[in-house]
């Protein structure tokens, strides 16, 4: 900065050249950062020499002795560190993915019921929003678990046909047990599921071209549903539940969804759902009001006109907003330590106090989050440019 | 494999700016007598070992031996800087510089002392782990806890033996991880989880904050050995004697009757030649570590003997109420024993 500010008042030839200017000014911010990160690197490496500590990878692959509660995939204490941290990255990824999901659904519910023209139900909104986003998210994860906390115990749990049982443990409800023969009907069904696709394509151009109607839902019902179905009778019904049974201490069998990971699955929805709404919100309110005129004058109802004329143009305003929301959101995931749901840092924390390889671990941490979040936005800016205004 | 290197290298760059910015190896007894001041890291809060006064100052087992320890290389017990630590930070801040001793219940461990590069200068408490659970879950031993939820605190060695316990036992647990005793307690008298796991000490210290202690047990069984003590980074030996001596000068006073009333009147010369030399009127030992002739008078008048110490913070007539036990002298039925001072 302060060299072009020097640069103008001295006479040297490559001054007065704008361009030169600029390409030095350039090259000297490059320098400046490359020194910077030189300096902290090489101070880095003669600390480490001097306490003595070696930098690698290595003990990912030694034994974890700990065990995690939440796991969507096998393991157990004798299986590895870099395993848990696997373990690890798959609950971040389900609260995250389940979080995006509902947060897109109450913030698109709320920032649209925020315009609703009933005074009630616009005012409830409002109050949603505002009271939600206002309090800090921490905050809000301990008081969804205390909440959870207050469930009945274990001994008067709450059931629901013997089957399911809630309690301050969790939701406990019988967990499907495929037979042999189940991956046909499953195959059967994906299959049914992609010709669907392929079908409600085809007849959409059709209908663009030719302006023929085609009963698209119930021969994709049948291909979907019906095939699998008469598969699965046929083979005898391959499919058990593995049902939760009363133990002395807590229900066994079945899956059980933790009150850490229900906490902070809704403070996540709850809190990012209420920006959600605001960005929907000033996404409908930056299409012109012409736009719903002309739709109405057009003899459209305004549920259509909403769905068809408003929210198609409002996704441009929304969608770049509504990608820093889901980056916001699964970055905030890591929040999960302090209910100790054993997401990716709260598993990185057991990894690096039990092997003492911290520095390594912070460097997993940052890559795993910057990659989750370098995929999600090219993701959306795809959807982005998906649904972008066409102009010709 | 240079990426890697270089992007663990600035994390780790990251992570230095909030500790010290250099890491001073060989000489830590001349930069602390040159701040005047020892760092000293202990527990964020653990009644008996490291909590506050009504005054606000840092008291406890593990904080007294940082007194003990300024009071050697200071001759001022108060010369302290107290930095509290959780159990996942105590390690980068003691390998970072960031403090000069740690001094935080910390178990000494294979790995801890030959992979993370610490040196244990010795063993100030012998503890075990147990379980606590309440009277009316009508078990007596934990090896009858089979689908029982635990809580645990994590990043500590507990995780590794709870899941050592159930494995050797063949039963299964559903682990309850929590990040601090005071949230494992919550989380324990809520019944998320029937029994709660930690050393026998951090056990009878959280029993001593419930309201209703008489409704709750320790489960008899001793799961692990945790030798707790305090650890000093590897590669500094002058340093890391003073602390394993200063450590050893609290139990060999308690075996010499050296106490905190009798040290200065004993320190004028005694008929017992040990406790001479201890105290600094015969022999050089506080020359060879570097120290005056009576750094250990300074440090008993700072905080006693080990048995003062243990009777202050721990003993029968706390509110933690532990027993001597392990932690006795050898003469007492015990395993506590200090090399001798000569």
């Amino acid at each position: 900065m302060t060299d072009t500010q020097k640069s103008e008042s001295s006479s040297g030839s490559i001054w007065t050249n704008e361009r030169a200017r600029g390409i030095v000014s350039q090259v000297l911010l490059v320098g400046g950062v490359i020194a910077v990160v030189w300096f902290l690197v090489s101070n880095t490496n003669t600390n480490l020499e001097k306490v003595g500590l070696e930098l690698g990878f290595g003990f990912l692959a030694d034994q974890a002795f700990f065990e995690i509660n939440q796991n969507l995939i096998e393991y157990s204490s004798t299986s590895t560190f870099g395993r848990a941290l696997l373990v690890g990255l798959l609950n971040t990824l389900l609260v995250s993915v389940l979080g995006i999901i509902t947060a897109t659904i109450v913030g698109f519910v709320m920032g649209v019921l925020r315009l609703s023209s009933n005074w009630m139900v616009s005012r409830m909104a409002g109050v949603y929003v505002e009271g939600i986003r206002n309090v800090p998210l921490l905050l809000q994860i301990i008081f969804w678990w205390t909440i959870l906390s207050g469930l009945p115990r274990v001994a008067n749990s709450l059931s629901i046909g013997n089957a399911i049982y809630l309690n301050n443990r969790g939701v406990r409800f019988p967990a499907p047990v495929m037979e042999p023969g189940m991956g046909f009907v499953i195959v059967t069904a994906i299959i049914g599921l992609m010709v669907a696709m392929i079908i409600s394509g085809w007849a959409t151009r059709r209908r663009v071209a030719t302006g023929q109607g085609f009963p698209i839902i119930w021969i994709n019902l049948l291909l979907i549903f019906m095939f699998p179905v008469l598969l699965f009778l046929m083979l005898g019904r391959p499919l058990s539940f593995d049902m939760p049974v009363p133990g002395r201490f807590n229900f066994s069998g079945g899956i059980n969804i933790t009150p850490e990971l229900v906490a902070l699955w809704w403070a996540l929805t709850l809190y990012t759902g209420s920006f959600i709404a605001e960005t929907v919100r000033a996404g409908i309110l930056a299409v012109s009001r012409g736009q719903t005129e002309a739709a109405y004058a057009l003899g459209l109802p305004p549920g259509l006109t909403m769905r068809k004329v408003v929210i198609p143009q409002a996704l441009r305003v929304i969608v770049p907003p509504l990608t820093s929301q889901y980056l916001n959101l699964t970055k905030n995931s890591s929040l999960a330590i302090v209910v100790g749901y054993q997401d990716l840092v709260s598993v990185g924390n057991t990894v690096l106090n039990q092997s003492g390889h911290s520095i390594e671990i912070v460097a997993i941490w940052l890559v795993v989050y910057l990659s989750l979040s370098l995929a999600t936005s090219a993701f959306m800016n795809w959807y982005n440019s998906r649904i972008a205004l066409v102009e010709q | 494999m240079k990426i890697v290197k270089i992007t663990t290298a600035l994390a780790f760059a990251g992570m230095s700016v909030m500790g010290a910015a250099s890491v001073s190896q060989a000489a830590t007894l001349a930069d602390v007598q040159a701040a005047g001041v020892l760092k000293c890291g202990i527990n964020t809060g653990l009644p008996g070992f490291a909590y506050t006064n009504d005054a606000g100052e840092w008291i406890g087992f593990d904080a007294a031996y940082c007194k003990a320890l300024a009071a050697a290389v200071l001759g001022d017990p108060d010369a302290v800087e107290y930095h509290n630590l959780t159990g996942a930070n105590r390690f980068p801040a003691l390998s970072s510089g960031e403090i000069d001793a740690l001094s935080r219940n910390t178990t000494w461990t294979f790995s801890r002392d030959v992979d993370l590069g610490f040196t244990f200068v010795g063993v100030i408490y012998y503890d075990g782990q147990g379980f606590i659970g309440r009277k009316s879950l009508g078990i007596s031993s934990a090896t009858e806890l089979d689908g029982a939820s635990v809580c645990i605190q994590t990043g500590t060695t507990t995780e590794l033996n709870l899941a050592d316990f159930f494995r050797s036992n063949g039963i299964s647990y559903e682990p309850v991880p929590i990040e601090t005793n005071e949230e494992a307690r919550v989380a324990y008298l809520a019944e998320r989880c029937d029994v709660y796991t930690t050393d026998a000490s951090g056990l009878a210290a959280t029993k001593s904050t419930f309201e209703d202690p008489e409704n709750h047990m320790v489960f008899p069984e001793i799961v692990s050995k945790e030798p707790l003590g305090p650890l000093v980074r590897q590669g500094d030996d002058e340093w890391a004697d003073i602390a394993r001596w200063t450590l050893n000068v609290l139990i060999n006073a308690e075996e010499l009757g050296v106490t905190q009333a009798n040290v200065r009147s004993m320190a004028e010369g005694t008929n017992n030649p040990e406790i001479n030399r201890m105290l600094g009127s015969e022999g050089s030992l506080g020359a060879y570590l570097g120290l005056r002739a009576d750094w250990a008078v300074d440090v008993i008048a700072a905080v006693g003997n080990y048995a003062e110490l243990f009777e202050r913070y721990l003993g029968v007539n706390t509110a933690l109420g532990l027993a001597r036990g392990q932690n006795a002298l050898y003469k007492d039925g015990g395993i506590l024993y200090a090399p001798p001072m000569r």
